[in-house]
């Protein structure tokens, strides 16, 4: 068949290597199915053909010419598109950068195509990673490919929901307060949010700063493992990236770990969780029992998840989350003015200010001025230390329990989303019910740790189950080990949604 | 005028913003220069594009530590980095990177000099970082233009306590401050660049039947020259005096708070700016692009010995250790190579009094020409030392001495070479130095007749004589001797 889409990308890229495919066809492949199925998902912003097609000929004659190719040699990746590239745009699904071209690539991306990586496409996303569902894109949403009237999680949707369909052998895709790993939840992939620190920064279009990691979106976890050793490590661009050696995630990656210790946080199995997605993480638990680890119970007291008589649902992590990412976001996104670039409005101005307001009335969708609005005002004087310093305040406290809770585990267990994906438009009337979308999966980001999410199993109805790894900082080795020792032992690995099977 | 029943005080504080002299900016790697088409030196970075990262100098870190350290400063152990947000064309990013509760410097003290030898001690609030902005050009009928050469380029901010009290002692201080950061090396200081500028706050303290009276204090923003910020000063003391007269109850800083004013560079004088609609709110916040900075103990020893002399001490030990005037002893310790030139020379065996008026002499003369420091002309300790030895020596007299002076200058090389080619060597020689007076005395009747009738013509005619016998001698022979042979040969008495 002319649809690789059976292939994970470390198949492809070894049949790359060995030269049973060309470079020049794994492109044409995805091309293919891009034409085929793009159209029911709406994964893609951009895509790249004429680049990809042209890179991919310039691999097959490095190849044919006896040179070495790259770790990652030929395979073609989808970009979320805040990730800066220079060539094609770059336009974080927003009308404010509808047609942005930037001058320079994000790091993560130049390493992928240093290791030979060829960029299909910049894919759909929240504006300005802004979201839940990619229903807060500026463009349009993005379908679910394991059901269309769904949808595929956010901010990184376009990603995933790319390499769920198969629309790309794998995908970058950032995380800010679960952005990569409940949209991978969502669409039956694996996903993973580095450490704070592991990959840099440079050239992703900041929305919090100090939450932000670019990570990737893969079929598997040992397609994780190859593109997180090719985007991580220190670079000079990024101060807050750490100059710390890198492994080879793959080496020991089939080695299960011995006398594992999991950690399960008793605060994140209440009432606010799904019956069926908490069954799905004991079974998860049984597995890894079954392979000889001990199940331990723990506790991450501050990010507990309260649910009071009415059914409402409340958190310490996500009030703190949303001040912190709102408050950075709110001066990150100041500089979209229409003064250097950018759209501009075409209205006329009276002044200065006039053109910032007009502009920037146009440019943002309603999310972002939301959370502008709400970050402004966090920061304002006479509000700064009831909201931004206490924010600052309870992240110490979260990022305590995490440590504390490390003194008795190797790694966490837990449910990445409090339900499976939902239906476009179920929850954009109410923007609280969505920002509890992140409820297990910030408090990661707030204490600057590693987070894996994995495919745990498939719903009653047929909708992925995602679960989440998460492991104290730079412990990526093990939560990718401890990941394929549960895709092995359970069989759930390279989920596929019967679109990519027809 | 300022009635002398109200005792008036002025209280003043000034706010210094010094451009540091480093390569690159702060935060990116374009250059850090002025003067360039608009535009030119700036990157993704300094002009605030999407997903760029601050990647901080340190160079300029160390430029303000030394500038801290030699303001007496408590220099910070942890300083970080925080924005401050405002929205302005020239500002990309619509934040300004700076340093809010956490200063690079804080509670330090600089003399400002009075009168001779006298000092006053002002005392530094804090000394942080910033990037600066770029600049709006309006050379255009229809729009504003934005240049960003400037914008990312290292700023330091000095702040004062309000401790000044007079337009002299405020001169005095940015004076001071002014050579420091030249002496240091970590600003030009250029004020027509605009790398170095000036933001006094003023207010009146009027005691005024048995109450002190407060008048609003008034900041007026980016005074480029000395001469504005002295117009500014006067023209504030006597305005805000005057408008407390009309109105005693209402002027009042009470009643007022404070105002911002502008400078208004062709009537010298301040002018009335609109008051904001409310007061600004710049959201700071750490920056979380950026790590904090840890300043050591041994980083913070490297900076304190890197510092050396500061230019008052320098000055002290001048007059003190070399016996010089106060004067000599300024214009010494301008910049901090002319001194180091100085004391190399008497290092090097030089008497210094001869050195230095050398260097205040023509040293000054060519440095006044060329239109910079004295140390920049040229000559070198070694030349100035044996130059000065010459003169203590008598081989050469202060006249030749001058003329070698300028060729060593010139041309480099040695002055006792120099002075043998030229044949600017003293002579001492009586048969040559005769020789001389004998043809000036057989060219000059007239001048050889008003001597020898005294009278009031007789000094002016005898020196016109010594001129002429030491211009035949192409100012070499031995004046002493020119003296004493004139005399004998026109028949005046030997001693005066
Ligand atoms: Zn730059």
């Amino acid at each position: 068949m002319n649809d690789l889409s059976n292939l994970s990308a470390l198949e492809l890229r070894d049949a790359i290597a060995g030269g049973t495919v060309s470079a020049v066809r794994a492109v044409d492949a995805y091309l293919e199915a891009i034409a085929r199925r793009e159209p029911a998902v709406g994964a893609y912003n951009e895509v790249l053909a004429e680049r990809a097609m042209e890179q991919a000929a310039a691999i097959d004659r490095k190849r044919q010419s006896g040179r070495p190719i790259g770790p990652l040699g030929g395979l073609p990746l989808a970009i979320k598109d805040n990730l800066c590239t220079s060539y094609g745009r770059t336009t974080c699904a927003s009308k404010m950068l509808a047609n942005f071209q930037a001058p320079y690539t994000a790091t993560a991306v130049a390493r992928l195509e240093a290791a030979g990586a060829i960029v299909l496409g910049k894919t759909n996303m929240d504006e300005f990673a802004m979201g839940s569902s990619t229903e807060n894109s500026g463009f349009r949403p993005t379908a679910n490919p394991w059901d269309a009237s769904r949808v595929p999680g956010g901010s990184s949707g376009g990603s995933a929901a790319a390499v769920s369909a198969r629309l790309c052998a794998a995908a970058l895709g950032s995380d800010t307060g679960g952005s990569i790993r409940q949209p991978a939840a969502f669409c039956g992939v694996v996903g993973m949010k580095p450490t704070y620190g592991r990959v840099s920064r440079f050239g992703l279009v900041a929305y919090g700063s100090s939450l932000d990691q670019i990570g990737p979106v893969t079929q598997n976890v040992a397609d994780c493992a190859l593109l997180l050793g090719a985007i991580a490590g220190g670079d000079p661009a990024d101060s807050t990236c750490l100059d710390r050696p890198v492994g080879d995630y793959l080496i020991e990656l089939e080695k299960p770990i011995e006398h594992l210790r999991v950690g399960l946080p008793r605060e994140f199995f209440s009432q606010a969780l799904d019956a069926e997605i908490a069954s799905s993480i004991r079974l998860a638990a049984e597995v890894y029992q079954s392979l000889g680890a001990t199940i331990v119970d723990v506790s991450l007291p501050h990010s507990r998840i309260d649910v009071d008589g009415e059914g409402k649902v409340s958190s310490y992590a996500v009030a703190c989350y949303y001040i912190v990412a709102m408050a950075e976001a709110s001066s990150n996104l100041a500089r979209y003015d229409g003064v250097h670039y950018g759209h501009r409005t075409a209205r006329d101005v009276e002044d200065i200010v006039d053109l910032y307001c007009k502009t920037r009335e146009e440019g943002f969708g309603s999310e972002v001025k939301r959370r502008i609005l709400l970050g402004t005002y966090a920061l304002s004087s006479g509000y700064y230390d009831a909201y931004y310093l206490k924010a600052l305040r309870v992240r110490r406290l979260i990022k305590n329990d995490f440590d504390a809770a490390f003194g008795h585990c190797d790694l966490l267990l837990c449910p990445v989303a409090p339900t499976t994906a939902f239906r476009l438009g179920e929850k954009t009337a109410d923007p609280l019910t969505m920002y509890l979308e992140d409820i297990y999966t910030i408090s990661v980001n707030l204490a600057g740790l590693p987070g894996l999410s994995l495919p745990a199993g498939l719903s009653k109805t047929g909708l992925p189950i995602g679960m989440q790894l998460i492991g104290p900082v730079f412990s990526e080795d093990r939560l990718l080990r401890a990941g394929r020792m549960y895709e092995k032992a359970s069989g759930v690995s390279g989920l596929r949604p019967e679109m990519t099977k027809k | 005028m300022i009635d002398a029943a109200d005792n008036v005080t002025p209280v003043i504080g000034l706010e210094i913003h010094v451009e540091l002299a480093t390569a690159t900016k702060m935060f990116c790697r374009c250059r850090n220069h002025f003067g360039d088409p608009p535009n030119t030196n700036v990157c993704p970075v300094c002009i605030g594009m999407p997903g760029v990262l601050p990647v901080m100098n340190a160079k300029a870190v160390e430029l303000a530590l030394k500038v801290g350290t030699a303001l007496n400063c408590t220099v910070a152990e942890f300083t970080k980095w925080d924005r401050k947000g405002y929205y302005y064309p020239d500002l990309p990013k619509n934040y300004q990177i700076s340093q809010y509760d956490l200063p690079l410097s804080l509670n330090g003290w600089l003399e400002a000099p009075l009168a001779e030898g006298a000092v006053k001690k002002i005392r530094i609030r804090r000394a942080h970082l910033e990037e600066d902005a770029g600049k709006n050009v309006h050379d255009h009928p229809a729009h504003t233009g934005v240049d960003l050469n400037r914008a990312g380029v290292p700023l330091l901010e000095i702040v004062t306590e309000p401790d000044m009290n007079a337009v002299e002692e405020v001169m005095s201080l940015a004076r001071a401050m002014h050579r420091l950061v030249r002496w240091l090396g970590a600003s030009e200081a250029n004020m027509q660049m605009g790398q170095m500028r000036f933001e006094p706050n003023i207010n009146l303290h009027i005691a005024h039947g048995g109450a002190i009276h407060k008048t609003p204090i008034v900041e007026v923003k980016n005074l480029n020259s000395f001469r504005a910020l002295e117009r500014t000063v006067e023209y504030e003391i006597h305005r805000q005096y005057e408008a407390w007269q009309a109105d005693p109850d209402g002027f009042r800083l009470e009643k007022m708070g404070k105002q911002n004013r502008g400078y208004d560079d062709a009537r010298e004088q301040t002018v009335f700016q609109r008051e904001k609609e409310e007061a600004h709110d710049y959201r700071y916040f750490p920056d979380p692009d950026l790590v904090g900075v840890v300043v050591d103990r041994p980083w913070r020893e490297r900076i304190r010995a890197g510092i050396g002399e500061l230019p008052l001490a320098r000055r002290g030990r001048y007059m003190d250790g070399y016996k010089l005037t106060f004067k000599e002893a300024d214009a010494l310790t301008q910049d901090a190579a002319t001194g180091d030139l100085l004391d190399s020379a008497v290092a090097a065996g030089a008497d210094a009094k001869r050195c230095v008026n050398l260097l205040l002499g023509r040293g000054a003369a060519i440095a006044n020409e060329r239109g910079c420091s004295i140390a920049q002309i040229g000559i070198t300790p070694a030349a100035l030392a044996e130059l000065a030895g010459m003169l203590s020596g008598g081989t050469i007299n202060a006249t030749a001495a001058a003329k070698v002076f300028d060729t060593v200058v010139l041309e480099s090389g040695s002055p006792m070479v120099i002075a043998r080619e030229q044949g600017l060597l003293a002579v001492r020689d009586g048969g040559a130095i005769e020789a001389w007076v004998d043809t000036a005395i057989a060219a000059n009747p007239q001048a050889v007749a008003d001597v020898q009738a005294g009278g009031k013509q007789q000094k002016k005619a005898f020196g016109f004589l010594m001129g002429q016998v030491m211009q035949l001698s192409r100012g070499t022979a031995e004046p002493g001797e020119v003296q004493r042979l004139l005399r004998s040969k026109l028949g005046i008495p030997v001693t005066d």
